[in-house]
């Protein structure tokens, strides 16, 4: 190899941030790497005798899987062979004897990758690269250099594409075996072992994942997309391609003087705001979950069942009725929002409402909804005939305002658009939630639904205290 | 409060470097502010909380039919079909519970990120690398090329990463590389909001879950998770404590807080009204990032794809893993949770989708 020295370590990084999608992992794998090397809290790297040889430098995977759950805080040996088996297909352990890069938890024998091989160097090699290195493999003759059906394959593929230029390739294989061989026995089948290795995470054996794909929303952000990559063996290829970028990446932007000045103004406001103290937040989040966890099917099993386990899909008819449940009706007492959200829900308060004669406000609600979710083209007209129906001077289904939202919604509609009616809007709820819908959930209708006993069903006494909360 | 009072001057004569050292001890001062009121931790309250049984969840589905990665999917209100997209181009609809392909597209450009059921359940969105988010009406005729009625909504300057309808099929939230979030009226095709405030491509956005909400959040490569007002634009609250890419965000179900997933490996809660990061989701054993989170119905779970191919299931509450899923052989790319709760649905760079419950 032209470049062997097991101390180069990794290319020069200067911003992690800015180079590899994956650095952050990189680094963390690195240290855990860094980890298991060390002499006296690591892994034991042996030397192991074998029939007629000797292993240099190696590890079983039970003893990097024991080292991961006790150093890593892992109870399971299944997500330590999983990490593990990540930390192989990403290039940093190999196993010695096979090309798929998975740990496995018994006495397999285990290599670490040399530095300079690392994923966090970005090396992005070129056929004509992977070309030498096979090239290279059929010239030495020894078995455990021989080439396996998918390598044979890949390199007929190879010889075809590279057909001009195979003397080249040929002359460079040739010329790293001949620096192979200066080198010493034992360090030799260490870097021919590590160079394998290296290979199996950039072209994978068929049907492994590839780990070197990346995501292409990333991808923008290398350093140099359009950069000349560094050949394996100090080769110049001028047949080169470009990375695969669909763009090219736009800088990110500096702070100009406006975005100073914006973000000062944002801060400013954001001091403004009155803000709740955590246990106060905390108390507020627990009590939300605590009230849905019944309806909660990954916590509470639904009733009669879950379809997606039990194949039966009665769960979802009942609840595509129009006869509702205990337990929906139930939710509708959650908040006025529960309430609107749930058709049925919508329809019993509606007609609460119009025996109350105060349908018009959840109509000019319903309205305003209505209207938010109508096309452009439609929104001016559409405003206007809300106001007609529920502002103007003798609105048919006139309803109450304060003077101030009035007068800011009539101000609105002279360039009526889809958010003229928020302050009514506003108001009017509030007003529902307050008044209105308290009154509902005391009501004879709503009182019958919750209470209505189903065969063999009935209420238990805690739940209708709940029941009784206005929002 | 003093100094804040007033509406702030600025002097043309101050340099940038004022200007961000005046910003830096405002953060600082916003900083202490907050800091007064985090009394206690979530996850110390949450103890008095019992804790959740042992969870048997497992595939219950694998919808297999994608020939390259999936990026991306979303449900129908009807609680069984989704949408799909993926690497090669192809959108596809699924009736998950038969696992039957109902539809499929093949759209013009590769690498499709982003995909979005209709609230009718009648058309599909979708776009990715054309920089565009286009509207598929899904016929009843299955032998109608649905290619023929795509309507081109969104128009970006640079790829899309997420698309969301709102209330209705007529409008569309769109979220891109090129730094920006947009609203779209699906019939005209017109800008009706855009959203600036992100210095990098924005990756996720999810609007606010209430009836009465304006509001959406979004997260991108900048780190930060901004809160909008889709009715001015303005950015009304910014969070920016994650130490990598922001790879999504989603609201918890009471719209009070939402979640996030980033590449730092790590997920985080973030409460608006204490306008603070509340809860972080992590473990020295997760090495690779969050790509995909989704609340259970209660909100007391959060399931959250990786890059690790697996999905880890947090509650919420306390802090705790409380499962880990094994099961794709690649990256999992998308994390969403059925409308009425009942399954979750994630999707691969394996090329499958699975339904777990």
């Amino acid at each position: 190899m032209a470049q062997a020295s097991q101390d180069q370590g990794a290319v020069g990084i200067a911003d992690p941030d800015e180079d590899s999608p994956n650095m952050i992992a990189y680094r963390k794998i690195e240290d855990i790497i860094t980890r298991l090397q060390d002499e006296t809290e690591g892994v034991p790297v042996r030397t192991v005798k074998s029939f007629l040889s000797k292993i240099p430098s190696v590890v079983t995977g039970s003893d990097i899987v024991q080292w991961m759950m006790k150093n890593l805080n892992i109870d399971d040996p299944a997500e330590a062979i999983h990490i593990g088996s990540l930390i192989a297909a990403q290039g940093y352990i190999f196993p010695i004897s096979d090309h798929v890069l998975i740990l496995k938890d018994d006495g397999t024998l285990y290599r670490f990758q040399a530095p300079y091989f690392w994923p966090s160097n970005c090396w992005e090699p070129e056929n004509a690269d992977y070309a030498i290195y096979l090239c290279k493999r059929t010239m030495q003759n020894k078995t455990r250099l021989e080439l396996a059906d998918y390598e044979a394959e890949n390199l007929a593929r190879l010889q075809r594409a590279f057909a001009r230029k195979w003397e080249f390739i040929f002359m460079q294989a040739e010329a790293q075996v001949k620096i192979d061989r200066k080198k010493d026995k034992t360090e030799r089948k260490i870097l021919d072992s590590q160079e394998r290795a290296f290979w199996d995470v950039h072209r994978p054996v068929p049907g492994c994942v590839n780990t070197t794909e990346m995501d292409i929303r990333k991808c923008r952000r290398l350093k140099n997309p359009q950069r000349v990559k560094k050949s394996v063996y100090g080769v110049v290829d001028d047949t080169q391609t470009q990375s695969p970028v669909h763009t090219p990446s736009q800088q990110s932007s500096k702070d100009t003087r406006e975005d100073v000045e914006r973000e000062i103004l944002f801060l400013n406001t954001q001091l403004d705001r009155h803000c709740m103290k955590m246990s106060k937040v905390a108390e507020t989040l627990m009590s939300y979950t605590e009230q849905y966890l019944d309806y909660d099917p990954f916590v509470t099993v639904p009733e009669p069942a879950n379809p997606w386990i039990s194949d039966d899909v009665t769960f979802w008819e009942l609840e595509a009725s129009k006869d509702p449940s205990q337990q929906r009706v139930k939710k509708w007492g959650f908040s006025l929002d529960e309430a609107l959200k749930d058709p049925v829900g919508r329809e019993q308060f509606l007609k609460f409402l119009e025996s109350e004669f105060s349908s018009e406000n959840l109509l000019f609600w319903l309205a305003v909804q209505d209207l938010k979710c109508r096309p452009l083209q439609e929104v001016a007209a559409r405003a206007q005939e809300i106001w007609q129906e529920f502002l103007a001077e003798g609105a048919p289904s006139a309803i109450n305002l304060d003077s101030h939202s009035y007068e800011r919604t009539s101000q609105n509609l002279k360039d009526p658009g889809r958010y003229s009616f928020e302050d009514a809007q506003d108001h009017i709820y509030k007003l529902m939630k307050s008044d209105s819908y308290p009154r509902f959930l005391r009501s004879n209708t709503y009182q019958d639904l919750v209470l209505a006993r189903k065969k063999g069903k009935s209420l238990t006494s805690k739940r209708l205290t709940g029941l009784m909360q206005s929002s | 409060r003093d100094a804040c009072a007033e509406p702030h001057q600025l002097s043309k004569g101050e340099t940038i470097h004022t200007l961000k050292t005046e910003s830096e001890t405002l953060k600082a001062k916003l900083e202490e502010e907050r800091a007064k009121l985090h009394d206690v931790e979530l996850h110390q309250v949450a103890e008095k909380i019992e804790a959740l049984g042992q969870f048997v969840m497992k595939t219950r589905r694998t919808l297999k039919g994608h020939g390259n990665k999936v990026l991306c999917m979303d449900w129908c209100r009807d609680k069984r079909r989704i949408v799909s997209s993926s690497q090669d181009g192809k959108v596809i609809v699924w009736d998950a519970y038969t696992t039957n392909k109902e539809h499929a597209v093949t759209m013009p450009c590769t690498w499709v990120m982003a995909c979005a059921y209709a609230p009718s359940g009648c058309a599909v969105a979708c776009g990715g690398l054309d920089n565009k988010c286009s509207v598929y009406p899904l016929s009843l005729d299955k032998n109608e090329n649905l290619a023929a009625k795509k309507k081109s909504v969104a128009m970006h300057t640079n790829y899309l990463s997420s698309c969301s309808f709102t209330n209705s099929d007529m409008q569309i939230l769109t979220s891109s590389g090129d730094g920006t979030c947009a609203l779209w009226d699906v019939e005209s095709g017109q800008l009706l909001q855009s959203f600036h405030g992100h210095s990098a491509d924005v990756l996720s956005l999810n609007l606010a879950p209430s009836e009465t909400g304006n509001t959406f959040v979004s997260g991108g490569c900048d780190k930060k998770a901004n809160v909008w007002d889709m009715r001015s634009g303005q950015n009304v609250q910014s969070f920016e404590t994650h130490e990598s890419d922001i790879n999504c965000v989603k609201y918890y179900p009471s719209g009070d807080a939402f979640a996030t997933g980033s590449d730092d490996a790590t997920c985080r809660l973030y409460d608006l009204r204490a306008d603070r990061e509340v809860a972080i989701y992590s473990k020295e054993s997760i090495i690779f990032g969050a790509s995909s989170v989704d609340f259970s119905l209660s909100g007391r779970l959060l399931f959250a794809g990786y890059n690790d191919y697996t999905i880890n299931v947090w509650d919420v509450l306390k802090g705790t893993r409380v499962a880990i899923l094994f099961g794709h052989e690649n990256r999992v790319s998308t994390v969403r949770v059925s409308p009425d709760g009942t399954a979750f649905c994630s999707g691969s760079w394996d090329s499958t989708l699975r339904i777990w419950a």
